[in-house]
């Protein structure tokens, strides 16, 4: 479904991606870790095309999308969310999730056109997926952190994405709702069949998550394979407590 | 937003007024008719600066420039006076659309302050180039020719012009703010790269946002030339330092990026106007300087926001009681 190869990405003098290469198969939960600074996160973006790569290729669904700009990208079915939440703050909930809806036919007739009834019942049905059903009148910019997070991850699956990447999910949400987060991210998988690619600090969740897992440093591929095998893996375990 | 039962009676009751006014004050139609231009001027100013956040100062370009193309062609198309106007107004709005086009292309590539950098040249660079062209006039201006009918029909003629293209324009932005136009421009304000990542069509949204605005300045322009009579290039057509700055003022007077806060803006700016013009002769211009920095100080957020803010629930801003969601903190 997606093919990363050999991409490299230079901020100046810093190498934030060395020749950078990872497979993610359809309907795959694929987790990306690494400590800070590995260079995780430019990796995101050079997949949505939120910047151009310096060299290599990216293929989605056997399209090179490399040289594609970031709606360009989103339109072709693969969406990112971001690290701090990004939601469209001074609009409630339910028309946040209205303007969600694909965008692949926007001539004149149909910017101006009305929302059809069918897509306030998605969305009400969503919300109430992720929780947010009686709170879908407020402004999304008076939801909490959290509130926010789920609220963008409703938003991406409002869009109808063959594939996610999310960018840490879990990360500034009560501990308690964590759990239930996870339910919500194995459902979309495997009932709404989108692939996911995430990037996670939280390692009980990534590990309860993923199915296979990269591990990132220095801007390096570290390792590669299944979690309990990343678990135990010295040079993965040497990156996070510094032997480096 | 709000419901249909409650915008019937303020409508019903503005369109009452609106036709007995001029016959009730028949010496005020010309005051009353800018009243009506001044509410589509802070309309469409709204569209781009409260709807889509992007503060524009060079919408008066469209307005004089719906003006002059209006007047060229009453002068020289060669038709009788009404069709002659008719298509005046038609043109007018099609040649403002276009030039939106051609214009946004380039500048709406610029965000936030730039962009209002960006378009602060539009009116002024206009407004020299009309006062130097010998074909409208240059300088000395352009005069519209005369109304057909008998003395005082062109006032009361362009007064129910006016107000039926105030009303249009407010019901228009009514029915697309309601669709997928007015959430896109939208989600454009509260985070374009969060709209762009959601494969909106930003640029598309961004140019038709300035178009709109465009087509209903066009044709304002095109009855006001026709209400005055007289058009100067830089003081009624291209006026950037009165009717650029008032637009902006009274969208923010009344409320940015409500439907109503424009309508209530423009209506308490221009009465407070003509007061001080009566009462303050002389001192008009200061009395109108420091309502603008009252205005900005004490109502940032506009009347209409105010009030959103102080009763959230008047505008369907609410929690709903039920317990469904009790694990999302």
């Amino acid at each position: 479904m997606l093919q990363v190869e050999d991409v490299s990405k230079r901020f100046g003098g810093v190498v934030a991606n060395a020749d950078i290469s990872i497979k993610v198969n359809p309907g795959e939960i694929v987790g990306l870790i690494g400590p800070n600074g590995s260079g995780k996160t430019t990796l995101f973006n050079s997949i949505v095309g939120f910047h151009p790569i310096d060299s290599g290729s990216i293929r989605f669904q056997g399209h090179e999308i490399s040289r594609l700009r970031v709606p360009q990208i989103a339109r072709l079915g693969m969406l990112r969310t971001f690290q701090q939440t990004r939601v469209y703050g001074r609009v409630s909930c339910m028309q946040n999730m209205r303007i969600s809806t694909p965008q692949r036919d926007e001539r004149l007739r149909n910017m101006f056109a009305r929302f059809p009834p069918e897509i306030d019942d998605r969305a009400e049905e969503l919300l109430e997926f992720v929780g947010l059903f009686s709170k879908r009148h407020l402004l999304a910019g008076e939801l909490s952190f959290g509130q926010q997070k789920l609220l963008e991850f409703a938003m991406a699956l409002m869009n109808g994405p063959k594939m996610l990447l999310l960018d840490e999910p879990t990360a500034g949400i009560n501990p308690t709702l964590i759990n239930g987060l996870i339910d919500r991210l194995r459902r979309a998988n495997a009932e709404m069949g989108i692939t996911l690619l995430v990037i996670e600090h939280n390692m009980r969740v990534i590990m309860n998550l993923a199915q296979r897992m990269y591990c990132l440093a220095h801007g390096e591929l570290l390792a590669e394979g299944p979690p309990e095998r990343i678990q135990k893996d010295e040079r993965v375990v040497a990156a996070y407590l510094g032997a480096h | 937003m709000t419901a249909h039962g409650r915008n019937l009676v303020p409508m019903l009751a503005i369109g009452a007024a609106a036709l007995v006014l001029p016959f009730l004050l028949p010496d005020y139609r010309i005051q009353l008719a800018f009243l009506w231009v001044m509410i589509l001027f802070a309309l469409t100013w709204d569209i781009m600066g409260g709807q889509m956040g992007y503060n524009s100062f060079g919408n008066i370009l469209y307005f004089g420039i719906g003006m002059y193309v209006c007047a060229v062609i009453q002068r020289d198309a060669g038709f009788d006076y009404f069709p002659g106007l008719f298509i005046g107004l038609g043109a007018a709005a099609i040649f403002s659309v276009v030039i939106a086009a051609v214009l946004g292309a380039g500048l709406l590539g610029l965000r936030g302050h730039y962009f209002a950098i960006g378009t602060l040249g539009l009116g002024i660079a206009a407004g020299e180039i009309a006062s130097g062209w010998d074909y409208i006039g240059a300088g000395s201006g352009m005069v519209t020719p005369v109304f057909p009918g008998e003395i005082g029909g062109r006032q009361t003629f362009f007064y129910f012009a006016s107000f039926v293209l105030a009303v249009v324009t407010f019901l228009v932005l009514k029915r697309i703010y309601a669709g997928r136009f007015g959430l896109a421009i939208n989600a454009i304000r509260d985070d374009e790269d969060k709209a762009e990542a959601m494969g909106l069509h930003t640029t598309r949204y961004k140019t038709v946002a300035w178009c709109v605005s465009a087509f209903f300045l066009g044709i304002a322009g095109g009855l006001v030339g026709n209400l005055i009579g007289f058009i100067d290039p830089r003081d009624v057509a291209f006026a950037g330092a009165t009717y650029g700055v008032f637009m902006v003022l009274m969208a923010i007077l009344g409320g940015k990026g409500t439907l109503w806060g424009p309508v209530i803006g423009a209506t308490v700016f221009h009465v407070m106007q003509e007061v001080f013009w009566t009462y303050l002769l002389g001192w008009q211009r200061v009395a109108l300087g420091l309502l603008i920095v009252v205005i900005v100080v004490f109502f940032p957020q506009g009347i209409l926001g105010w009030v959103r803010e102080h009763f959230p629930e008047r505008f369907g801003i609410r929690v709903e009681t039920a317990t469904d969601d009790a694990d999302a903190r």
